[in-house]
């Protein structure tokens, strides 16, 4: 029987089996970034230890960093104390930082990956749990807790439990007008918000097979949405293409050595699954969040589906959703108005993802009264946008450009809806009060979705849109 | 130093006992548990009180009906939460743990946990334990008829008993391990293995930056 690429990334990493029957899982990367680390690196230093393998852990601000201005000191002071907190703790402890200053800021799990620090059959831990994002490249990558960075610090390890596995097979093509972002949205809503507990997806098949890095990373980067802390796609050609001449990527020979080994780790062909699950890639449509959960999602063509519908288990959160969400079962989601649309966030903030959006904007311009804005995922993806003209046509369509950051994903950052308003956004959760207005609601859809929504200051097809549009 | 710091590693978790409170509902998130705008901080202090706070109260700041509001739920001591399916679903945040450790919960019984936060809960030395969902409802159903009695959740027998009835729990063997040994903060036995770890750590070629 062949083995899983989990299984190939566990053993390897592997230090010992503990006490408890769980592993002592050692993590090849470590990202940090400034909300979830300030209490690891206190709790380091009350209980006298050590940061052993400084060169193993990278660190960067994209939490709460303003995408106005990043003038120092920050406007908020507590931003500014957050932001001095994890500079003094890279500095004492020989960890490296990615300031705006760097050059090489942005949203960690943006970052990582466009340096070339993300590599395949790694094992890769963050104190976030987009971190399940790093598994584009077939790296076994999950969102930890604030103690669990704390031992990373002192270890470079974990104590955890292997996952089983459950191979997500996509068939056929996507078509047009479909991107990664309703293809993960489709998963979530056939397999649940808690579908994918205990579990590590592995997302296989001709949809994944086709699709670029950066469409794979919007993939396995809302697997815990779909329960799943961990969701990879197999190392493979568009891979190792990706990585050749990153910053971090090995060169000459190095680098061919560095292929055969992550081409080595995808899983066999005879490998085992705990479960195995087969969508058909050619059936899925745009698709949006009409509820307050990544699961409660529809196809744009769609109507907001009757609490019959769900089982009975579901129905009250269900409930719960017609009413923060203002949405009546039955009412077709096409037409919604929106207040702000937003396009950025883990994501949703690379390079593909503005130029579709950008493609869009260049056929309207943003309803008057609606709020847009557009956040690269990086300092990287600015500059490469920039260099394209992107920012130009946001600008002329109306769209805000601003500096990179987790922005209005969640809010922890002036960059904020209030009251009840409606944002179309790009980004990963629809839980009640997530974009920073406790009764504020959201909408998730694919960058391009966003930026057709904008122009028609409601939801709206980007198929009908694009079609309508002058050749 | 806070609480939980003062709580010495290699401390058995063997049984909790605590005053009850129902938190009802499925897929409950950490940002509701404890919104992205109460972390703009340095440390986890003052987050008890902060703990569902948009559940709890409205725009004007009035309180809305929540269990945490609830009269009969005021009593102080350690708590005893208890959920149903999915709890402490989205954000990694140990901020959401923290809070509700802040505000007194000690144990949690419920349906299932989020893996994430399920592994936080662990690492602070707090069991959550998994009851079938009719046993669930209907402790909570009880609770919300009597108040008044503790919850014990008992990791040696693996049962909940409140008053005199006991129902079956369950937990994954490697953390209920760690909380009967005291091994939940894993620091220490993974900083033991150091020398292992430098071993492990040579034999992966990309540690060596595939120099050979």
């Amino acid at each position: 029987m062949g083995k899983s690429l989990l299984d190939k990334v566990w053993e390897r990493h592997s230090v010992r089996e503990l006490e408890s029957g769980q592993t002592q899982l050692f993590i090849g990367l470590h990202l940090v970034h400034e909300v979830t680390s300030p209490q690891a690196f206190a709790m380091i230093r009350e209980a006298g230890l050590g940061v052993p393998f400084p060169d193993r852990t990278f660190a960067t601000v994209d939490h709460i960093i303003p995408t106005d201005t990043q003038v120092r000191p920050l406007a908020d002071g507590q931003a500014e104390t957050m932001m001095s907190a994890i500079e003094s703790n890279c500095r004492e402890f020989g960890i490296r930082l990615f300031t705006p200053e760097s050059g090489h800021q942005g949203i960690v799990h943006v970052i990582g990956p466009e340096l070339g620090l993300t590599q395949p059959g790694m094992t890769i831990a963050c104190g976030d749990s987009h971190t399940s994002t790093h598994g584009a490249f077939g790296a076994v990558a999950f969102g930890i807790g604030t103690s669990q960075v704390r031992d990373v610090l002192a270890s470079q390890c974990l104590a955890i439990q292997r996952p089983k596995v459950r191979r997500v097979e996509v068939t056929g093509r996507l078509r047009p007008g479909v991107y990664a972002k309703d293809v993960i949205l489709d998963v979530i809503r056939r397999l649940g918000v808690k579908g994918g507990v205990g579990f590590a997806y592995e997302y296989a098949g001709e949809v994944f097979d086709a699709m670029s890095m950066e469409e794979r990373m919007t993939v396995c980067n809302m697997s815990i949405e779909g329960g799943a802390r961990l969701g990879y796609v197999n190392p493979d050609r568009t891979t190792v293409e990706y990585l050749r001449g990153r910053s971090f990527s090995p060169t000459g020979d190095a680098f061919a050595r560095a292929e055969a080994w992550w081409t080595s780790m995808a899983s066999d062909p005879d490998a085992s699954f705990d479960d195995r699950v087969s969508i058909d890639g050619g059936g899925i449509a745009p698709t949006v969040t009409w509820g307050i959960n990544p699961g409660q999602a529809i196809g744009v063509d769609e109507k907001v589906p009757a609490a019959a519908a769900f089982a009975a288990d579901e129905r009250a959160t269900v409930e719960d959703a017609y009413e923060y969400m203002g949405l009546a079962a039955g009412q077709a989601i096409a037409g919604t108005k929106i207040d702000v649309a937003f396009i950025g966030s883990c994501t949703n903030g690379r390079l593909s993802d503005l130029r579709e959006a950008a493609r869009v904007a260049r056929l309207g311009r943003v309803k008057p009264g609606v709020k847009a804005l557009v956040v690269p995922g990086s300092q990287a993806v600015a500059r490469a946008a920039e260099a394209e003209g992107l920012h130009e046509t946001f600008r002329a369509a109306g769209f805000e450009w601003r500096l990179p950051g987790c922005s209005m994903c969640l809010a922890m950052n002036p960059d904020k809806l209030s009251g009840r308003q409606v944002c179309a956004s790009s980004s990963n959760r629809n839980f009640k009060g997530r974009q920073g207005s406790p009764s504020g609601r959201t909408l998730l859809m694919s960058p391009a979705m966003v930026a057709a929504a904008a122009i028609e200051g409601a939801v709206v097809d980007v198929r009908d849109f694009l079609s309508k549009a002058p050749a | 130093m806070t609480d939980q710091a003062k709580k010495s590693a290699l401390l058995p978790v063997t049984r909790v006992s605590g005053r009850p409170i129902p938190l009802p509902g499925n897929d409950i998130d950490t940002d509701r548990i404890i919104p992205a705008r109460f972390m703009t901080a340095i440390t986890f202090d003052g987050l008890g009180e902060l703990a569902f706070r948009d559940a709890r109260f409205g725009a004007d700041g009035k309180p809305i009906e929540h269990p945490m509001n609830d009269p009969r739920f005021q009593a102080k001591g350690p708590r005893v939460a208890i959920v149903n399916k999915n709890f402490g679903c989205g954000s990694s945040r140990e901020h959401a743990p923290q809070a509700m450790w802040r505000w007194g919960v000690q144990a949690l019984v419920g349906e299932s946990f989020a893996d994430i936060f399920f592994g936080n809960c662990v690492a602070m030395g707090i069991p959550c334990v998994t009851a079938s969902e009719a046993d669930v409802t209907a402790l909570q159903r009880a609770v919300e008829a009597d108040p008044s009695q503790d919850l014990v959740v008992d990791l040696d027998a693996m049962t909940a008993t409140r008053g005199g009835t006991s129902v079956p729990v369950s937990m994954p063997e490697g953390a209920r391990t760690q909380l009967l040994r005291g091994t939940w903060d894993a620091t220490r036995i993974l900083v033991d293995a150091l020398p292992k770890v430098r071993e492990t750590a040579d034999r992966l070629p990309y540690v060596g930056g595939f120099a050979r």
